[in-house]
Formats: C-alpha cells, sequence, structure tokens
C-alpha cells in the first residue's frame, strides 16, 4: 500500500489511516508481547528463589549422592566388577575432566550450573531452541554428571503407574529437534507427576541429535526415577560412523568432538535396556526374539557388549558369498528399515505415488520370495553360531549379547515363528506365535517398541499384542508421516497422540512457551507449599486465634513468605495454588491429614528428598530385586540424616516402618514406599491441581 | 490551596504506583544493584499499561539514561516515570480502536487478513516490525488450516494480556 504522489484526497485520507491502524495494531502487538514477558520473568523467579533456597540441601545431598556413587560395594558376590569399574571410572574421570575447558567472555550460550536445576534445563531447552550452541565444557559436564547416573541403574527399569498421573512413552526421534518441543508443548515437560519414558534412536539422522541428547539427559539428571531411557540400535558409535551423528558431533565441536563422542560411546553402552510397567506391560526399542529372558537381560554387564553385532548367518548352500549380494539387493527394495538406503532411494519410491499400503505389500512379497530363494525356512535357532565380531572377553556369555541385540534390532512380521533379520544385518523378525509365548512366560500383557517408521505414528499388530511407537514426524520427506506418543495410565490402556512438525512454524510461539514453564514452575511451587505444610498451618493459625479455620488471603500472603521465604507475589499465585471459599476468605485447613503416620515432619523431610532418596535407595538395592532389608533401609537413612545434620532416632524410624506396613519378612518393597508419598501428595488438599 | 491539594493527590497516587512502578522495575534488576538494561523500557512501560511508539521509548530512553552505559538507575527512572504519569504521556488505547484498526486494514470487508497482507503493513508501515516481530506474530495468530488471520479471533488473546 504505497502512498504515491497525486492521490486524490479521499485516497490520501484511506492512506493515513491505514498507516495509523498499522501503527495501532504494532503498539498494541509490542506491548503483548512485552506483558508475557513480564510472566516469564515472574515464573523464572519463582524457580530461581526456590532452587536458590533449597540449594544448601541440595547440594549436601549431591555430595552424599556421589559418595555413595563412587564408594559403595555391594553386599553381593558380584561386587567385583563394582569395584573393578569405580577403578576404570576414576581413571576416565580424569580424561574426560572438562575443568581445564574455559569459557570465553564471547560465548553467548547459556551457562550451566550443576546439580542440574528445572532453571538449567530450561536455558538449555530454550537456548536450542534459538538454535545456540552449548560450550564444549558444559557438554562435557553434563555427559560425565549422566554417565555417572547412568552405570547405577538397571538394564530393565520398573515403573509403577498409579491413577493420578500417566506415564508418556515416545517412539524414535533421530535428531529431530522440532518433534521433541512439540510433545513437550503438547504434553508438558518431564517431572515426577509427568513421568516419560523414551524409547531409543535418539540420533541419527535428524540434525540436532546432540541437543536431542543433551535435553534428555538434563531431564534424566534432574529427575532420574520419572524419566526413564531406553538404549536403540542408533546408540552405538559404529552406527552413528554411518548415520551422521558422528558427523555433526565433529561439525559442531571441532576441538573436543572427540573426546565428547569417546564419552557418548561409554554413556551409549551404559543405556538401560528396557522398561516394564506394573510387571505389565514391556517396553523396548527393538523387540524380542524366541530366546527372549528377562531375567537373563537383567543380569547381564550390559556395558560390556561392546561391539555392534553384525551377524553372519548361515545359508543352507554353505556359499559365503551368496549373504552379501543378498543383502545388497533386498535393501534396495526396502524402503521402511532404518539400516539399508538413505536418501535418494526414499525420495525416488516416494516420488512414484505409491501408496503407502501398496509400497509395503510389495516389499513384503520380495521378502518373502528372496527368503524362499535362499531358502530361510531353518529356524532362528540356527543362527546361533559364534561369530567373529563378538566381545572377546565376555568369558562365554555370547547368548546374552544375542539376546541384547535382539532387543534393540527385530521387527516384528506377520508370519509365525522367528527368522534372522537379514535387512537390518541384526536381531530377527518374530512372529505372532513368539509374542504370545515370550509374553506369556514373563507374565506380560502388552509390548511397546519403536524401531520402525508408521504412517500414523503408531500401529499394532500381532492382535493388538504388540504396539510400534514412532515419534519423528516427516521421517522421509514433509509429510510423509505422523509422529505420535501414548500416554498410560493405571488401566495400562494406551491413549494416542499424535502430531506432525510443520516446516514453516518450527519455533514456538512466546505465549506457548511462557504457558509451559508457568505450569511447572505453579507445580514446584504446590510442591513446597507441601513441604512446609506443618510450619505454614502454624503460621496460619496465629491469624486465625479464634480458630475457624479461615483467614483473609493478606494473611495467608504473609504466612506464607514468613515461612518460605521466597519474596515472591504470593497474592499474585494464591489463586493458582489454593482454592478459596465463597467470600474471598481461604479455607487452609482444606486438606485430610495423613493416617497412620506417626511424625509428619519426618515424613516431609524425606518427601524433600525422595526422589534422591529413591535413587539411594535403588543404590543398595543391588539385585534390582526392588526389595532391601529393614537393617539397610535404616543404616542408609542415618547415613543420610548425619549427612544433611538432622537428627533422626531409631525410634522414629521404627515407628515409621511400622505404619507403613512393611512385609513380615523383614524387607521393604521400595515401590509401595514411595508409593506412600504419592498417594500422601493426592490426599493433600492445599495442592489440588487447579484446572488451568 | 489548589496548588496543595493537587501535589497531595500527586502524593496518593504515587503510593499505590509506586510499588507497582518498584515491581516492575525489580522483574528486570538481574544484577541487584538497582538498575535495569535499557533495552528493556519498552517491556516495563507496556507491563504497566502505557503504549507508547517506539519513538517515544527513544525519547525517554535518552533522557534516563546512565552516561551512555547501556543502564538506567532507578533514581533516575523514578521521576521520570512519575512525569510521564502524572502528564498521561501515553494513554492506552481502547480495545475497541483494535478491531477498527484491523477492519480499516481488511479492505475487501473479509473477515480475515492475509499473511502477506499483514507483513506488508506491519513491516513497512508505521513503526515497522522487524523479521523477527513478524514471525512471531505470524506463527501466532495464523490460523493453521485456512493460513488467514482471523483477527475477531485474535483480538481476545492481545486484549486478554492487558487485563491480568
Amino acid at each position: 500500500m504505497g502512498c504515491g504522489l497525486r492521490k486524490s484526497e479521499v485516497q490520501q485520507k484511506k492512506c493515513d489511516r491505514a498507516i495509523r491502524a498499522a501503527l495501532l495494531i504494532q503498539r498494541w502487538y509490542r506491548q503483548y508481547v512485552a506483558r508475557l514477558e513480564i510472566r516469564r520473568r515472574c515464573t523464572w523467579n519463582i524457580f530461581q528463589s526456590i532452587e536458590y533456597a533449597g540449594q544448601q540441601d541440595q547440594i549436601k545431598l549431591y555430595n552424599f549422592f556421589g559418595f555413595l556413587m563412587d564408594h559403595f560395594t555391594p553386599a553381593s558376590s558380584e561386587s567385583k566388577t563394582v569395584t573393578l569399574i569405580t577403578h576404570s571410572f576414576i581413571q576416565w574421570e580424569r580424561y574426560f575432566c572438562y575443568k581445564s575447558i574455559d569459557v570465553p567472555d564471547s560465548y553467548t550460550g547459556p551457562h550451566l550450573t550443576f546439580p542440574m536445576t528445572f532453571c538449567g534445563v530450561s536455558k538449555l531447552v530454550e537456548a536450542f531452541k534459538h538454535k545456540q550452541q552449548l560450550h564444549a565444557r558444559y557438554v562435557l559436564q553434563i555427559l560425565g554428571e549422566t554417565w555417572r547416573l547412568l552405570r547405577i541403574l538397571p538394564n530393565i527399569s520398573h515403573l509403577s503407574s498409579c491413577h493420578t498421573k500417566e506415564i508418556t512413552i515416545c517412539g524414535d526421534l533421530h535428531g529431530q529437534l522440532e518433534d521433541l518441543l512439540l510433545i513437550f508443548y503438547k504434553n508438558g515437560l518431564p517431572s515426577p507427576e509427568k513421568p516419560y519414558v523414551f524409547n531409543g534412536d535418539f540420533v541419527d539422522r535428524g540434525k540436532n541429535s546432540l541437543e536431542i541428547l543433551l535435553i534428555l539427559f538434563g531431564f534424566l539428571l534432574l529427575y532420574p526415577n520419572d524419566v526413564h531411557l531406553n538404549r536403540g540400535n542408533h546408540e552405538d558409535h559404529i552406527v552413528n560412523l554411518r548415520y551422521g551423528f558422528t558427523k555433526e558431533v565433529l561439525g559442531k565441536y571441532r576441538v573436543h568432538g572427540k573426546k565428547i563422542l569417546k564419552l557418548l560411546q561409554k554413556i551409549f553402552s551404559w543405556l538401560p535396556l528396557a522398561t516394564v510397567i506394573d510387571h505389565k506391560v514391556l517396553i523396548v526399542h527393538g523387540g524380542i526374539s524366541d530366546t527372549t529372558d528377562l531375567n537373563v537381560i537383567a543380569r547381564v554387564d550390559r556395558h560390556k557388549v561392546r561391539k555392534t553385532f553384525h551377524f553372519q548367518f548361515i545359508v543352507r548352500n554353505g556359499d559365503a558369498g551368496v549373504p552379501v549380494d543378498f543383502r545388497r539387493r533386498v535393501r534396495s527394495l526396502t524402503h521402511h528399515s532404518s539400516t539399508p538406503s538413505q536418501g535418494p532411494p526414499r525420495r525416488s519410491l516416494h516420488n512414484l505415488h505409491i501408496s503407502h499400503q501398496q509400497m509395503n505389500w510389495s516389499v513384503d512379497n520380495e521378502l518373502k520370495k528372496r527368503r524362499r530363494l535362499a531358502g530361510f525356512d531353518q529356524s532362528y535357532g540356527e543362527r546361533k553360531k559364534p561369530d567373529s565380531d563378538s566381545d572377546p572377553d565376555s568369558e562365554g556369555r555370547l547368548i546374552p549379547s544375542v539376546q541384547m541385540v535382539d532387543l534393540l534390532w527385530s521387527d516384528p512380521m506377520p508370519q509365525n515363528g522367528c527368522i534372522p533379520n537379514e535387512v537390518r544385518g541384526g536381531g530377527c523378525y518374530w512372529g505372532p506365535d513368539v509374542t504370545e509365548e515370550v509374553l506369556g512366560r514373563h507374565n506380560l500383557q502388552l509390548l511397546i517398541r519403536s524401531h520402525e517408521c508408521k504412517q500414523d505414528g503408531y500401529e499394532f499388530c500381532h492382535n493388538r499384542r504388540v504396539l510400534t511407537i514412532f515419534s519423528a514426524s516427516n521421517y522421509y520427506e514433509v509429510g510423509s508421516n505422523r509422529g505420535a506418543y501414548i500416554r498410560m495410565g493405571a488401566d495400562l490402556v494406551p491413549h494416542f497422540v499424535q502430531y506432525q512438525a510443520s516446516r514453516t512454524c518450527r519455533e514456538l510461539t512466546l505465549r506457548q512457551s511462557v504457558g509451559w514453564t508457568e505450569r511447572s514452575a505453579l507445580q514446584a511451587l504446590r510442591r513446597q507449599l507441601f513441604v512446609h505444610k506443618s510450619d505454614l498451618i502454624s503460621a496460619f493459625r496465629e491469624f486465625d486465634p479464634n480458630n475457624t479455620g479461615i483467614i483473609s488471603p493478606s494473611h495467608w500472603a504473609s504466612a506464607t513468605e514468613s515461612v518460605l521465604k521466597l519474596g515472591l507475589p504470593w497474592r499474585v499465585l494464591r489463586p493458582q495454588l489454593v482454592s478459596s471459599t465463597k467470600n474471598g476468605m481461604v479455607d487452609y485447613q482444606d486438606c485430610k491429614t495423613m493416617k497412620n503416620i506417626s511424625d509428619t515432619s519426618l515424613l516431609e523431610t524425606m518427601y524433600k528428598n525422595h526422589s534422591n532418596l529413591e535413587t539411594i535407595f535403588r543404590i543398595i538395592d543391588t539385585d534390582h530385586s526392588g526389595l532391601i532389608s529393614y537393617e539397610e533401609f535404616r543404616q542408609t537413612w542415618k547415613l543420610l540424616s548425619s549427612h544433611l545434620k538432622t537428627e533422626i532416632s531409631d525410634d522414629v524410624i521404627a515407628n515409621l516402618a511400622q505404619s507403613i506396613d512393611f512385609n513380615k519378612d523383614g524387607s521393604i518393597d521400595i515401590n509401595e514406599f514411595m508409593e506412600a508419598f504419592r498417594l500422601v501428595d493426592l490426599s493433600e488438599g492445599i495442592l489440588q491441581e487447579i484446572p488451568q | 490551596m489548589a496548588e496543595n491539594s493537587k501535589s497531595a493527590e500527586a502524593t496518593v497516587l504515587n503510593a499505590k504506583i509506586l510499588k507497582k512502578l518498584k515491581g516492575a522495575f525489580q522483574a528486570f534488576d538481574t544484577k541487584s544493584d538497582n538498575t535495569v538494561d535499557i533495552k528493556e523500557i519498552g517491556t516495563i512501560f507496556y507491563s504497566l499499561g502505557f503504549f507508547p511508539t517506539q519513538a517515544d521509548l527513544q525519547k525517554f530512553t535518552s533522557e534516563v539514561e546512565d552516561e551512555r552505559s547501556g543502564y538506567i538507575h532507578w533514581d533516575r527512572f523514578l521521576p521520570a516515570m512519575t512525569k510521564v504519569l502524572l502528564e498521561d504521556k501515553f494513554p492506552p488505547i481502547a480495545d475497541e480502536l483494535l478491531l477498527q484498526a484491523f477492519e480499516v486494514l481488511d479492505i475487501e470487508k473479509r473477515g480475515y487478513l492475509k499473511p502477506e497482507e499483514l507483513t506488508n503493513y506491519m513491516t513497512k508501515e508505521g513503526e515497522p516490525f522487524t523479521q523477527e516481530e513478524m514471525d512471531e506474530m505470524l506463527t501466532a495468530f495464523t490460523d493453521e488450516e485456512k493460513k488467514h488471520i482471523y483477527y475477531k479471533d485474535v483480538i481476545p488473546h492481545l486484549t486478554l494480556e492487558r487485563k491480568m
């Protein structure tokens, strides 16, 4: 709308009006953005103040943590390996030391402090959204911390669902940061109220593999009991060489890239292999085989299975040369697996405008034909011949490593049976009969896996006993497929959320990102209120001499500030934190008292540290059975309390133990114990989730 | 007499507003030394409900900046802001005017604007948006399916923030 010369008066007027209109809109918009910025600042202040206030405790706990991890020798006979690991770990720690790396003043990216805080992870997410790069020093620091943590995690994580929160399960991400951000936007950030399972293949192909890893590790460090990472077949340095991750790291970090890659290699080998929910739902990246035995897998030294398992499968006519050719030919047809053809073959298939269904059919047919030609009717059992690539010091434990590879590389097939997965070069194809047998043997009801791209982001097979979940949208091309994730509650019924990252609107708007950070901040504040419940109630009582149970909002605000000392605008925050009665007053006693708990302040202290406590318990629980003896529990608690310099008598611990109703045989089920905290959380009226 | 009552009124006004000003200022006082970065002045103004133009902001900033340091100290900020308040220099814009403004730009009265049209206005007329501001606005307000900006739906968002 250029205002040219010699326009009629009417037109000139129109022009002016347009300019004025534009100006007005601009001013409004800038004002809107500014208000959002203020909100963001307030949210930030909430987190910073909480974290600052709790920092002393956090640091003590963190040091105790580190002490335990570095020096704890379990009582069981496997202690030999643990001390060995500790020794080499200290050596490696020196090699990966980030301390000598200086961060120059010219660095404009985020600065991180440890222990990891919510602010830290938030900063990381924001920075990556704005295409910034994290300095090598911080990268090594995060990776170092992650490695330290992963070492104490079991091969198989056991989660229990509960009716107050749903578990979110995500599939392959393959370096596509937009998709991860979209998931966080739609679903919320990971937190104790919102546990996540990420089912492998975080890296390769997409160009933000490292950013995804750093974000996931950040959340893992922050909430180690509520974020679970399963290893995928791409979490492997040899695969990375081929599919882009190595290149990405070396390109982004020219000086320290190699060190970073080496540390990542260790981290990948230490990633857990599977997650089980309620002993009913198995989540693993690839799948299973007819020999899968979770008890065996649970005991494997997973970090020792060093090399990728490139097996030589046996052809009946015994010609060693045939397999190679065979594989090459099959690869060019297989559009849907991740191993073989990259770019060009996929694109050309897409351009042919063949429907997804048609392509599947033709590939399936081809594979069947070729299998028949090569005589692949033999059972899976023949595959288990020793191969030269296996780990030399595995001390005859080849079967476990085969099992591990099966978990990470296998694909389901429609026919019964179990045959080598020649397309991928690892793992097998397994049929519905194998699903029934393996699930039945382990008393499981559902297998959730990823590994294969699905047009709708998810797909059931094998009578809805196997579910594939894939979270990288537009995997082949823009518009090729949607991504999806699963939400699962205590009923263990999967609910799906699908999405497709749009190429034009990749960045989340200001408003959206403020919204999500705010929700997390408010949750953290609610937790603080719970933790200080008894002190708060005393403070409220001082404003309520007649014991009516009701006080004014401004009294509520003063009392809360006097206890929490966070310097926050409590009056503004109050409606988001507590419900009020009809005439605008606050009912501060609107909460059910906890029954059967003898000492509420002890419980509050424990709850304050519960996520760290849980992790410490898991360190003690060396055979990962979920049970520790009462004596071990008591000793751990004493250690912890002396570290925090608080006095906890044996009597109090004994009472607590009784009220939580431990098993008669003197062992404590960790899950039940932690569950007690979650139920307590729910029963607290003060913490009612105000609908957003 | 009139003079006195006027200044008394001014003092009362200040007590309430002073708290608000202090709050807004402190939100950006990241170094905790009673200074804020100059670049945040606009945000502070908007958060208090004012609608200065970019030119207004520039003028204000140049008058209160601390010797080109890039920061403004509370001691200079406060009197300058008080003046702004008393003189009602940047009065708020009524919500209805916003709708009218969009309707002016929507020449064909279709009820929506196309992204190119809005971009043209926002980046070429008035006090032009930066590319970043434009991208952000389009991302936030463009209807995903039809790819148009239905301004009647957008306006509640813009005005809602104001009420918070």
